[in-house]
């Protein structure tokens, strides 16, 4: 049963998996479901896919624990990294008709797709040199015990991923845990499903054996909500908004205690000092909100520029966003394509419309872009206070704010007024104030005259109510393993 | 102008084309001195091809290249993930090659072309890959001191490395030396061993195939005594790495002292391989067979004192003898059936045949072996693996490396004797302990003076597992994640807050 569909996309025509992908075969739902993933930039339904329901997640969670405890846990470390090298270079030599997915599914510009999916092969070879080298500790106790620490895969894995950066999201995930020695049963997201499926026949290209990566598309109600509350499913691991993530948490609480990792949701600031290189800082605002048409976790949102280069900076910012080109993704020159799906665009829409309300000042923007495709203008509100819905709640689009502050303090405390901590930046030429300042912001990542320059070899997490945990980098491994104690008595009995 | 390069048919009928050059700024030069070195094959006693070998002045050359391309961006400004992709594929161009570089290895070494392929060859090509894995996971530390201090360390390259590989496994040991400088982002002139110039020569176009920029890898072949000096005792080498004898290793610690450069060293051993009353004793036997007879006895953590509780000496020498006669067969390399090849060169055999002699003279017993054997047409260096009982420790046949197909056996009565015994030695490579024993085992690895101390097998190294030697074994570890330590040096920042005086 082949369960494949050809499309025709503007760059590529390829074959596309709609099955699920469980236990290394593709297969049909349980329950026979399917549903339509549409195009944002049309806003036509591209293809059909089989629909994952909690009866699937237990058939994917059965094959992900056989592949484990059998074929998984007989597998050298040094030949899942090379596994998952193996897996790099094939994303690499596929990358036009992966980025044409990602372009097609998710509405990003093709340039952008393919630099998506470099970052993503670059994960996964990254996560394959960690694999043989996961070290535990000996630790001298005394001379009659031999201590040692080992460092274990934690299980089966349930991750959900959302649909703002598929495939790179699908190697954060999928690179550490099995580079660790664990199995995973992955959902996509229901508005992205098309990339994840390609890759899984990667998967098998590469080497990895059935049952350790498990491809589920579906809806977050019915399989996101069966993985997170499994009693057979280990540790999950959700990135997406800060509402899901609390009931992902509570699921996992509710069930078996399984380990939880979250990356959630952000209003990030973004600070600019006089001393600033005004030119420079104004190159990464417009792309520390814009890019991705503002869908990203970390996007700098909230903007405050010091008082002494206020008026000079909104000019220019204004003219610069102006500039950025929004259009089809498989245009050459675009920049913003349409944001993801209708939900999305009515949802940002109404939170113009209460800026608007709430008497902020468009200073850019604040309307549809054409009228085909969900294409928001890029936006600028100024005049805003802190109370604004604009201000507090993540608005996940083209989106910004912009205000001025006096005093280094008054920057601090504003960009740290907030129930998220995922990311901030701050822009200055002053030594000490970069230092100073990014030690006191509340934020996972503190980005310094730089925006959103993410590196699969730096942690990257939430602070507060972003998050828990750090994906990426070293520090990603501690997720996906647990730690052993062995004390091995090299002596007789102690008590009698 | 000559060619530079020779056209060969191995024994086992492999035809390739191999330089002869000294590969310097990525391109085969001659020898500025005219000297040269013509290959033996040990099986044979033939000539394989000659090559040229590096004058100080070419070493100059090296080294100036070497620094020339540490300094340029393309190397200096390199992101380290991109040293490990070089470097994964560079494992794979070996991958490739494999058999034809086995089959150089065994036509100029010596050891058996089944052992050069599946074990050499998957040695060389996993340490790369093992160490391509290193690269973009170098990390300093942030530290914590005072608020008015931003303390951090950056782990940096030391240099320019020069690099002294013995001949007993000649890709291995340039895998094990070029894998961490590499990924740490060195740039390196490494000199092969004078009796076994060839592999190395292959590798170099490897290398330049890969695309690490010039200069970066310099591979020369030369003599000990003139290029192999003149690195050691370089002023703008900042560090030198060596594996070889003990005697060498410490000419190339005083001529180290020159510059002061930063020194690893892996030298010799004299390694015990202790067998307690409730040992497996086949299993004992046959590791302790591994643990000498490979590689001819040509291994520097050779198990070549076998201490042996007096309970069960007998029959394990016994069981000893057995599988040497039953598994070692001496013959021709290219044979499949072959397990044990020829020493190296005339020089080697020489030496090894005289320990027998000075074994036989200082009055211990030969149980098996102590004959030449020539298997090749009645040519070839072929030691019979000979096992010396009888012995006592001021022999010098039980302290000094023979570096060969002899093992010398010794009784002990209690644990405490056995460890005396064992490190009762200058040297402390490596050790095996055989018991069934649990805590018997952890103890007695505890107390064993050496780098690497194996229980319940021998010679069963891996890659990923740091080695090296205390005592005159050496200094500093290879392999693992501490075999980094070696080619990186950590600086520490500290960035002033506002400590005003």
């Amino acid at each position: 049963m082949s369960l494949t569909t050809k499309i025709e996309t503007p760059s590529v025509t390829y074959e596309q998996p709609i099955g699920l992908y469980i236990d290394g075969q593709w297969v049909k739902g349980k329950e026979g479901k399917t549903f339509e993933t549409i195009n944002p930039t049309n806003e036509k339904p591209i293809v059909a896919v089989h629909e994952a329901g909690p009866d699937d997640v237990d058939i994917a969670v059965s094959a992900a624990r056989k592949a484990l405890n059998g074929v998984w846990a007989d597998t050298l470390p040094s030949a899942r990294g090379r596994m998952l090298t193996k897996l790099a270079d094939l994303f690499d030599e596929h990358i036009d008709t992966l980025a044409a997915i990602e372009s097609l599914d998710n509405g990003k510009a093709l340039s952008m797709a393919k630099a998506d999916v470099a970052a993503s092969s670059a994960c996964l070879r990254y996560y394959g040199g960690w694999a043989d080298k996961i070290h535990g500790k000996v630790i001298d106790t005394d001379p009659e015990t031999l201590n040692y620490t080992r460092h274990e895969p934690i299980g089966v894995c349930g991750q959900i991923i959302p649909w703002n950066f598929p495939l790179a999201m699908w190697s954060w995930k999928i690179g550490p845990a099995l580079a660790t020695g664990n199995t995973v049963v992955l959902k996509t997201a229901e508005q992205t499903p098309l990339s994840g499926l390609y890759a899984a026949t990667l998967c098998e290209k590469a080497g990895i054996p059935a049952g350790v990566v498990n491809i589920l598309s579906g809806f977050g109600k019915t399989a996101g909500a069966a993985i997170a509350s499994h009693m057979d499913v280990d540790k999950v691991a959700f990135t997406g908004s800060t509402a899901v993530g609390r009931t992902i948490l509570q699921a996992a609480a509710k069930s078996n205690l399984k380990k939880v990792t979250l990356e959630l949701g952000g209003k990030s600031p973004n600070i600019v000092f006089n001393d600033a290189n005004i030119e420079d800082a104004i190159s990464w605002v417009n792309f520390g909100i814009f890019f991705n048409h503002g869908q990203c976790c970390c996007a700098g949102s909230r903007i405050y520029v010091q008082e002494g280069i206020y008026d000079e900076f909104i000019e220019k910012f204004k003219a610069r966003t102006a500039k950025n080109v929004v259009g089809d993704p498989f245009a050459k020159d675009t920049f913003q394509g349409p944001q993801v799906s209708q939900l999305q665009y009515d949802r940002i829409m109404a939170y113009i419309k209460a800026g608007k309300d709430a008497g902020a000042k468009v200073e850019t923007g604040g309307e549809r872009h054409g009228d085909k495709g969900y294409f928001i203008q890029p936006t600028i509100f100024s005049g805003v206070s802190d109370d604004m819905k604009i201000m507090q709640e993540e608005i996940f689009g083209p989106v910004c704010s912009i205000s001025k502050f006096k005093t280094e303090d008054e920057a601090i405390k504003a960009g740290n007024e907030t129930t998220y901590g995922l990311a901030a930046a701050v822009h200055t030429t002053d030594l000490n104030t970069a230092i100073r300042v990014s030690n006191k912001l509340k934020a996972g990542t503190v980005w310094v005259n730089n925006y959103n320059l993410i590196s699969y070899q730096v942690p990257f997490g939430g602070f507060k109510e972003s998050g828990i945990g750090r994906e990426l980098g070293k520090y990603a491994l501690a997720n996906y393993t647990q730690v052993k104690s062995v004390r091995m008595r090299l002596g007789s009995a102690l008590f009698g | 102008m000559s060619k530079l390069s020779v056209d060969l048919k191995a024994p086992n009928g492999r035809s390739f084309n191999l330089p002869t050059g000294l590969f310097i700024n990525n391109e085969f030069v001659k020898s500025s001195s005219g000297q040269t070195i013509t290959s033996i094959n040990p099986a044979n006693e033939e000539e394989i091809c000659t090559v040229e070998a590096a004058s100080a002045l070419d070493v100059d050359k090296a080294v100036e290249a070497a620094r020339s391309a540490f300094n340029d961006p393309s190397w200096r400004n390199m992101p380290a993930t991109d040293r490990g992709i070089l470097l994964y594929k560079l494992a794979s161009l070996i991958e490739l090659h494999a058999s034809i570089l086995a089959t150089i290895e065994t036509w100029d070494n010596g050891k058996p072309y089944t052992v050069a392929l599946n074990e050499d060859l998957a040695e060389v090509i996993f340490v790369f890959r093992y160490y391509a894995g290193w690269a973009d996971k170098l990390h300093g530390d942030t530290i914590p001191t005072t608020s008015q201090k931003f303390a951090y360390t950056l782990r940096q390259p030391v240099g320019i490395c020069g690099q002294i590989i013995p001949w007993n496994y000649p890709l291995a040991m340039a895998a094990w030396k070029l894998g961490p400088a590499l990924a740490c982002g060195n740039t390196v002139v490494i000199k092969a061993a004078e009796q076994t110039p060839l592999s190395i020569l292959y590798l170099a176009r490897l290398i330049k195939e890969t695309g690490f920029p010039r200069g970066v890898v310099n591979m020369l072949n030369g003599y000990g005594r003139t290029a192999g000096a003149a690195i050691a005792s370089h002023m703008d080498v900042d560090k030198i790495a060596f594996t070889g004898s003990t005697s060498i290793g410490k000419e190339i610690m005083k001529m180290a002292a020159v510059n002061m450069k930063n020194i690893t060293l892996e030298t010799g051993g004299k390694s015990p391989l202790i067998v307690f009353e409730d040992a497996d004793l086949d299993q004992a036997a046959r590791w302790a067979h591994l643990g000498i007879m490979g590689n001819a006895g040509q291994i520097c953590t050779a198990t070549s004192r076998i201490l042996v509780h007096s309970s069960v000496a007998a029959s394990f020498a016994v069981k000893l003898q057995d599988i040497i006669h039953s598994t070692s067969k001496l013959g021709d390399p290219f044979d499949p059936f072959t397990s044990q090849g020829p020493q190296v060169s005339k020089a080697q055999y020489e030496r090894v045949l005289s320990y027998i002699e000075a074994g036989r003279r200082e009055g211990a017993t030969i149980i098996t072996g102590g004959t030449p054997a020539p298997e090749c047409g009645g040519k070839g260096f072929f030691i019979s693996p000979t096992i010396f009982t009888n012995t006592k420790p001021t022999m010098n046949i039980y302290q000094e490396e023979i570096f060969g197909p002899v093992v010398i056996t010794t009784p002990f009565e209690t644990e405490d004797e056995a460890l005396r015994l064992a490190n009762d030695t200058t040297y402390g490579l490596g050790s095996a302990v055989f018991t069934r024993d649990l805590e018997r085992a952890h103890r007695v690895a505890a107390r064993l003076e050496t780098g690497t101390v194996w229980v319940n097998s021998s010679n069963d190294g891996d890659v990923r597992v740091p080695f090296g030697g205390v005592k005159q074994s050496g200094i500093g570890r290879e392999l693992g994640e501490e075999g980094l330590r070696a080619y990186s040096t950590v600086k520490s920042v500290h960035v002033n807050l506002g400590m005003r005086l």
